[in-house]
């Protein structure tokens, strides 16, 4: 049996030394946030809004921790004015983004926000690279981790929703 | 010294004698201070180089030490922040009583006024009760009397912990 994208994710964040990893909880998270949380060389933070991961980050790095943020598109709007921070203090962040209102979206809400993400980020100084493949998620990611803390700016890899597979009103 | 935080209370602190105070004898103690009144007040007290001031990210800073606290577990990790940036992100405060950091202090200088804008009046000069929200959240909290900061460096996570006068 395949193993799951998650378990790559997982593997990638010890191989590269990441010490937290906060996040908003979300149904194509679930996985690797319960890989997160199960391990205890990792600190596995929920958080109530997305911006908060990014403040999170700052000060893990101010304490020479690695950190990821992981949170669905919506969450991306909810980043911006915390954002500056990442290039006001040359901060790295890695960001793994679940798209909805993307690939077959039913929720009308999600489409505004999900359409947007890509370009919020990079308006705000994010790199950002996009996964539709599940053979690219780890890959990609470890591109986003390396360019991240090597270079130090934060960069985005957005997932989507066609991979993870759209909800439908009946689920 | 004649100390006022909270309401009710008969005369104003003088805010950069408190945050003065509380960096007296800092030692290794890792500061992040807020955005507006209290990243002067640290500065005030003398450029450190364990000192962040911030000077944007507004709701952040809580967030920030929360970040530090967890990197750092062997060191304490004070945040120094006002009411209306800690009301911008009273999300991080259930944040911080889910992680429990033992290391971690928020104090804030509650003035219920935005300082930088002009002095407008913020939510908790119509009652919101902070250290009542950060005690909720589960961080150890009270609103600090005239004995002020001596106990502030206990076991945390302390949203402001001190001795009623």
């Amino acid at each position: 049996m395949k193993a799951h994208w998650s378990q790559g994710l997982h593997q990638l964040f010890k191989q590269q030394g990441i010490r937290q990893v906060s996040f908003v909880p979300d149904a194509g998270l679930a996985a690797l946030i319960g890989l997160c949380e199960a391990d205890r060389e990792l600190r596995a933070v929920r958080i109530t809004t997305e911006e908060e991961g990014i403040a999170l980050a700052v000060g893990a790095w101010l304490g020479g921790d690695k950190s990821v943020l992981l949170m669905q598109s919506s969450g991306v709007g909810n980043c911006i004015n915390m954002a500056s921070m990442l290039s006001a203090c040359r901060v790295p962040l890695a960001m793994i983004v679940t798209m909805r209102g993307d690939w077959a979206e039913f929720n009308p809400w999600q489409v505004p926000m999900g359409h947007a993400a890509k370009n919020v980020l990079e308006e705000m100084g994010i790199l950002v690279t996009r996964a539709d493949r599940e053979e690219d998620i780890v890959p990609l990611a470890e591109g986003a981790l390396r360019i991240a803390y090597n270079t130090l700016r934060p960069a985005a890899l957005l997932i989507g929703q066609r991979l993870l597979g759209a909800k439908t009103f009946d689920d | 010294m004649a100390a006022k935080v909270s309401k009710g209370e008969p005369k104003a602190l003088d805010r950069r004698a408190v945050v003065r105070m509380l960096l007296a004898n800092r030692g290794k103690l890792l500061v992040i201070a807020g955005l507006g009144a209290p990243a002067w007040d640290a500065t005030d007290a003398g450029d450190h180089p364990l000192t962040f001031p911030l000077w944007g990210g507004m709701g952040g800073a809580a967030a920030i030490g929360l970040g530090l606290a967890l990197a750092q577990p062997q060191r304490r990790v004070l945040v120094l922040t006002g009411d209306g940036e800690v009301l911008m992100g009273l999300g991080s405060l259930a944040t911080i009583g889910v992680q429990h950091p033992r290391n971690l202090s928020v104090v804030v200088l509650d003035n219920e006024r935005y300082g930088e804008t002009g002095m407008q009046a913020s939510h908790t000069a119509f009652g919101v009760d902070l250290a009542a929200v950060a005690g909720a959240s589960r961080a150890l909290a009270a609103r600090l009397g005239r004995a002020l900061p001596s106990r502030y460096l206990q076991a945390g996570p302390a949203a402001a912990r001190g001795a009623e006068p």
